[in-house]
């Protein structure tokens, strides 16, 4: 197996930090899509961006912008995470679906 | 040449690649036919979930409804987009190192129950029947509008409507690479339908862009429009197009957007997009691609809508609904096409009465017309829409196959069918899914016209809580998720019929049972069967016994890319 011999950190570490990287993005997404777009969507659109009230601007643009971002983030992050913990797969290592039929 | 010529140039073209690609990825096992055998690349598959995501309503709707609702339009905008937030960061990995075929797999290894296999192959097998109804309609809808002069000889000659022919027509082509070719010959020819869809999409939303304010990029270009928007909306008497709430409650603007995204997350069609895909690192890829190639197209729907508000709200501020009845050609044209109704456009035609009779889709079928562009644009836009509705309901022929020919035959009927056996039933099952959905589009029944109630509601009710449960709860056992699932499922469908029992009757009860929930409409309603599943779920499971060891060894095993040896699942446990 082409597993890296010393990984950085162990499985647990792995673990909680995917855990609290994931809670970190989501809370992101919270704060994009729910409390700027439709929370304090009124008094957001007082003010203006590049002409457009900003709380629209955030419901019909800027938050899939955010959503499109926050998986780059989680992608680009957790594929390192993988390989300091030594948990990313090669060919030989991959499962593959329909073993069990 | 006229539009109807060039609309059946691209419909040949389209069709014809379509075909060629389901030749050429004919399959010979089952693993080809339910996964595409895993030899799907990240960016293809971005591609693949892009088409099998944006349905024909996507397509033809969208823009027309955000136009309408101004602000409020974007619970879809966002609903159909954030959802891909919760699915890369919850669901789809995770799906794709556990492996194996569909949702109802998962949902029975992790809950070492049938009964749990049936419960979720029922609620996926309504899920996707009437989504797919609304697709096969979709097809019928665009053949007859575009090529209605073209196809009326022989639809007459058969004896039947345009609109079934088309259905019929559309059904033909799904079956035939769909039963060939299974999840391979669908995820490619996806990937060719995106590319259809979106460069359908874009060239009038550039045009029309680039007319109104000089600028090329849709989304630079609404920087120009809002404030003529805004302005000409409050000088004609209407709410500004900007402002929230004008239409739906900030709840039920919060609860539709939720469920639409908790919705995405749990629908089968497009997490088994996921397992098509070699490695776990791929199935991130396949994310970021996908929801990158979905929001192309949800960025540039709300663009598309405010050029086409302004462009109609100026003509009406110079013409009147009398002058634009007498003088503009598209409305002339969709006039006679009967999504205008402007016959009794007088002089003393208000805007809300003008507005009112102009059909939503006309924002996206006529934005070529209102650009001015060249016929074979607006053929084109034709091919798009009907890429955009084979694609989808192509995706969910699998879901359909899939549930019936691997969960219910495979693993519950039969499980000593053989490899053969089991590849022709699933064969044999999108047959009879294409004949169902056909006849479902003919003739709709009325639940149909819920569609997103019942497809998103439910997949939010019943799949998104055991399946984030059941990968991040190690504790989380059956005794918990299966009454969890049926609750949900059970609690959202009634609210649902209640809340719609006058459009689902077709009118035979006149009037809603109940108006809403808490103040919940039944679109939003989805998020309280949600949460009544998670409590559920999670209420049972720990007063219940913990899940068997090798159960916990699963869960620790699709945290994890790389396959886990035994000693270190033993290291975990300890």
């Amino acid at each position: 197996m082409a597993e890296s011999p010393t990984p950085n950190i162990d499985r647990v570490t792995y673990w909680h930090t995917q855990i609290r990287r994931t809670a970190i993005l989501l809370a992101v997404w919270f704060v994009a899509g729910f409390v700027l777009s439709i929370f304090l969507a009124e008094p957001l659109n007082g003010f203006r961006f590049g002409g457009i009230p900003f709380g629209f601007w955030m419901a019909q643009q800027g938050s899939i912008f955010v959503f499109v971002s926050l998986v780059f983030i989680y992608t680009i992050t957790s594929n390192r995470l993988d390989r300091e913990a030594g948990v990313e797969e090669t060919e030989d290592t991959t499962s593959s679906a329909g073993e069990a039929h | 040449m006229s539009i109807i010529a060039w609309t059946a140039v691209w419909v040949v073209i389209t069709f014809s690649i379509y075909i060629g690609i389901a030749v050429w990825s004919r399959v010979a096992d089952t693993k080809g036919f339910y996964v595409a055998g895993q030899g799907i690349p990240a960016v293809a598959n971005g591609m693949a979930v892009g088409a099998d995501w944006m349905s024909a309503a996507s397509f033809i709707s969208l823009a027309g409804i955000v136009s309408f609702m101004g602000f409020d339009g974007s619970v879809y905008l966002m609903g159909w987009t954030g959802g891909y937030v919760l699915l890369a960061l919850l669901l789809a990995p995770y799906l794709r190192k556990f492996g194996e075929y569909t949702v109802p797999d998962f949902v029975a290894r992790r809950y070492y129950s049938n009964t749990a296999r049936v419960v979720a192959a029922i609620a996926a097998l309504f899920v996707s029947f009437t989504y797919v109804a609304g697709q096969m309609r979709g097809v019928g809808v665009v053949f007859s509008r575009f090529l209605g002069p073209f196809l009326d000889p022989v639809a007459s000659a058969l004896g039947v409507e345009v609109l079934s022919l088309g259905v019929v027509v559309g059904m033909a082509i799904v079956a035939m690479y769909a039963v060939l070719g299974g999840m391979k010959g669908v995820t490619w020819t996806q990937v060719a339908q995106y590319c259809v869809l979106i460069i359908a999409y874009l060239i009038p939303a550039v045009a029309i862009a680039m007319e109104l304010t000089g600028n090329p990029v849709p989304q630079g270009a609404i920087g120009d429009v809002v404030p003529q928007l805004d302005q000409l909306q409050t000088d004609l008497g209407l709410n500004a197009y900007t402002g929230p709430f004008a239409n739906l409650s900030m709840l039920n603007v919060f609860c539709i957007t939720l469920v639409l995204m908790a919705g995405t997350a749990g629908l089968p069609h497009v997490i088994v997009r996921f397992y098509t895909v070699r490695t776990v690192k791929a199935a991130r890829w396949s994310a970021v691609w996908a929801l990158l190639f979905i929001a192309i197209l949800y960025t540039v729907a709300p663009a598309i809508a405010m050029f086409s508000r302004l462009e109609i709200l100026t003509s009406f501020s110079e013409l009147g609904a009398q002058g634009m009845a007498q003088q503009l050609g598209w409305v002339q044209s969709w006039t006679q096409a009967g999504l205008i109704e402007s016959g009794g456009w007088t002089r003393e035609t208000s805007v809300t009465q003008m507005l009112a009779g102009i059909d939503r889709d006309i924002i996206v079928l006529a934005t070529p017309e209102l650009a001015g562009l060249s016929n074979w644009v607006v053929g084109l836009v034709a091919a798009g829409g009907l890429a955009a509705a084979l694609s989808t309901a192509s995706g969910l022929m699998i879901v359909i196959s899939s549930s019936l020919a691997h969960d219910i035959y495979g693993e519950i009927i039969n499980p000593d069918a053989s490899e053969q056996r089991r590849l022709r039933v699933g064969r044999l099952s999108i047959g009879v899914g294409v004949l169902v959905a056909g006849l479902a589009g003919i003739y709709p029944p009325g639940f149909v016209a819920e569609v997103v109630a019942f497809a998103f509601g439910l997949a939010a009710a019943s799949f998104f809580p055991i399946l984030v449960l059941g990968i991040f709860w190690k504790r989380c056992n059956r005794q918990g998720a299966v009454p969890g699932m049926i609750v949900g499922l059970v609690f959202t469908f009634v609210m649902i019929v209640l809340m719609r029992i006058d459009v689902i009757t077709e009118g035979a009860i006149a009037t809603p049972i109940i108006d809403s929930f808490l103040g919940i409409n039944a679109v939003g309603i989805g998020i309280v069967g949600m949460i009544l599943n998670f409590i559920v779920t999670i209420a049972i499971s720990l007063n219940t016994k913990t899940p068997p060891q090798e159960v916990q060894d699963l869960v620790e095993q699709v945290r994890y890319p790389r396959e886990l040896t035994a000693d270190e699942l033993k290291e975990a446990v300890a």
